[in-house]
């Protein structure tokens, strides 16, 4: 009886290990997967906006330095190495971009061609492509670290290999960017 | 994040700009828009439940495996039972199951031979049975896009072209592959999903909801779709849609495949009383047949679409791009002629426009497909209330 008994609760922990192994592998691939989301909207970020900076750059000459800052936002982004610059590069050409998007809006030229439209609606789409890809990479990391910090799978889980994944912060820089204080004081 | 001691707006960093009080809990990378439990903000006290609750995916996965089983299941014991009906009081081949038998209350009685004969309309009820819902489970899809003329989109123009943009970001949005996308030409606003996984799903929009919503309104409604298909409501719905249409033609067969009488049965000393009550539950049965169909269909839809919406409005973070496209489908009254009657509870609005939909109480629940738009409007509304106030306050 004791045998058994020993035996059933032995045979209930390997189920609860393997099934907890398996749940971790299973949001690990998924998160890595969401990583590499964001690489692939980001070199398609890239590959977008040298075709938008030639088709407005004949309207918007007076806005050189926007578009060479666009440019080179762009060069240093592509040529980053390692996550901590490419973020840091990522970040200034967002701002950059954001900038070159709130000066077209001075051209009425810009609005009525089909091109530079179509170019700025994929450029939309890929910022918020971006933004939409972190945000499922975050919600990931979270539920995976949420997953390994938890009792009892906190006891097994750095034994077991697995280590907390780390968030995509958005810099400080490109944070307060947008921000536009309306306040009166 | 709101300043909860002066309401400031801009209240960042550790220390607030405008009164100096001190930040209650660190700034969160990640912020949820569903309310935590216990908050309550003023508009959402109407109801609470549906707001408070976080939302487990997979518990709504597989609750919704549950219920398409129950359909699968429940249609299939009616259309064995409209078959077996047939059988035993039109054909009147004797068949039956011992259970329901006179014979099992009279054991002292000899069981009559022709017990025996085969069971043509059962067998064949059953078969048709298993081919619908078998059908409806792998081509569910097709049907309901053929049913409502959708064509493939084509993105030439701009407005084609953001949609199949939309549509992509809701797919990264919600980590799924991104359903194909259709077209229905039609001017008034609808939209739709189906598919039974994700990997086979669909989403369709009517060309007046392509021209009549703004970019964050269409993210809105395609987020809602996205949110149905990863619920798996779109296979619930989609295997519903076909399984009410075959119902209503079976009851049209059955009904119509003799004449209304009960088998002779003068071989015997009278009818048992449980054959009688079983013939009454028969016809009773024939003639609700696509009436409780269409109940099942409704209470199944309706709690569904405040899920959608909310987990919609989790994948955009922006629920008052929903809200404001809910009130421009709001104010569309005419009909969406080209949407079924079938495809109606897998729609984002009521492509009928029923007047029951704006009301609540017992028959507005009973019998509408849609919740009330105003509720959802108020719902996704305070949602943004509490998401622009910021990461809420737990202590």
């Amino acid at each position: 009886m004791v045998f058994y008994l020993t035996l059933g609760i032995v045979v209930l922990i390997l189920v609860w290990l393997v099934v907890m192994y398996n749940g971790l592998i299973s949001l690990k691939n998924q998160v890595q997967n969401a990583w590499q989301q964001i690489d692939v909207q980001l070199k398609r970020r890239h590959d977008l906006i040298p075709n938008l900076v030639n088709a407005v750059k004949g309207a918007m000459q007076f806005e050189r330095d926007t578009l060479e800052r666009v440019i080179g936002a762009r060069n240093r982004a592509v040529s980053a190495k390692g996550a901590q610059e490419a973020a840091a590069a990522e970040g200034q050409l967002g701002q950059a971009l954001s900038r070159l998007f709130a000066l077209m809006e001075n051209y009425p030229d810009l609005k009525s061609s089909h091109n530079v439209l179509q170019l700025q609606e994929e450029l939309t789409s890929t910022e918020n492509r971006i933004g939409f890809a972190r945000q499922l990479y975050n919600d990931l990391v979270a539920r995976y670290n949420i997953k390994q910090q938890v009792f009892p799978t906190n006891l097994m889980a750095a034994g077991m290999g697995f280590a907390l994944a780390d968030y995509f912060r958005i810099e400080e820089a490109e944070k307060a960017s947008p921000r536009v204080d309306l306040s009166l004081n | 994040m709101r300043c909860p001691s002066c309401g400031f707006v801009q209240f960042d960093a550790p220390r607030c700009k405008q009164c100096g009080a001190l930040s209650p809990t660190p700034r969160q990378p990640v912020a949820s828009i569903v309310s935590p439990p216990g908050f309550s903000g003023p508009a959402t006290a109407t109801r609470p439940s549906r707001l408070v609750r976080p939302l487990n995916l997979y518990d709504q996965q597989a609750r919704n495996r549950r219920k398409t089983a129950f359909v699968i299941g429940f249609f299939m014991l009616l259309v064995i039972f409209l078959g077996y009906g047939v059988d035993r009081f039109v054909i009147g081949s004797g068949f039956s199951i011992s259970l329901w038998d006179v014979s099992l209350f009279e054991p002292s009685r000899p069981r009559p031979s022709r017990q025996v004969a085969f069971p043509v309309a059962t067998v064949a009820a059953l078969g048709v049975g298993t081919l619908t819902a078998w059908l409806g489970y792998r081509n569910g899809d097709t049907l309901v896009l053929a049913s409502s003329r959708a064509v493939p989109l084509a993105t030439t123009d701009l407005k084609s072209r953001q949609l199949d943009n939309v549509v992509e970001e809701m797919a990264i949005a919600s980590g799924l592959p991104k359903p194909r996308v259709y077209v229905v030409p039609d001017p008034d606003p609808n939209a739709f999903a189906t598919g039974r996984d994700p990997a086979h799903a669909s989403i369709a929009v009517t060309q007046g909801l392509l021209e009549m919503m703004g970019r964050e309104e269409l993210q809105g409604v395609i987020a809602h779709e996205m949110s149905h298909i990863r619920n798996y409501d779109t296979r619930t719905m989609t295997v519903m849609a076909a399984l009410l249409g075959t119902m209503l033609l079976l009851h049209d067969w059955s009904a119509r495949s003799g004449s209304w009488r009960v088998r002779d049965s003068s071989d015997r000393k009278g009818v048992g009383a449980g054959q009688i009550v079983l013939f009454i539950l028969w016809i009773v049965l024939v003639a609700l047949a696509p009436l409780l169909g269409q109940l099942i269909a409704m209470s199944i839809s309706r709690s569904r679409e405040y899920l959608a919406d909310a987990s919609g409005a989790e994948l955009t973070r922006n629920p008052m791009g929903l809200a404001s496209a809910l009130r421009k489908l709001q104010e569309a009254t005419a009909p969406t002629r080209s949407i079924s009657r079938g495809t109606a509870p897998l729609c984002i609005c009521d492509p009928l426009h029923h007047r029951l939909d704006d009301g609540k109480g017992f028959w507005a629940d009973l019998l509408a497909t849609h919740p009330p738009m105003a509720e959802r409007i108020r719902i996704l509304e305070a949602m943004a209330y509490a998401s622009s106030a910021g990461p809420i306050n737990f202590a």
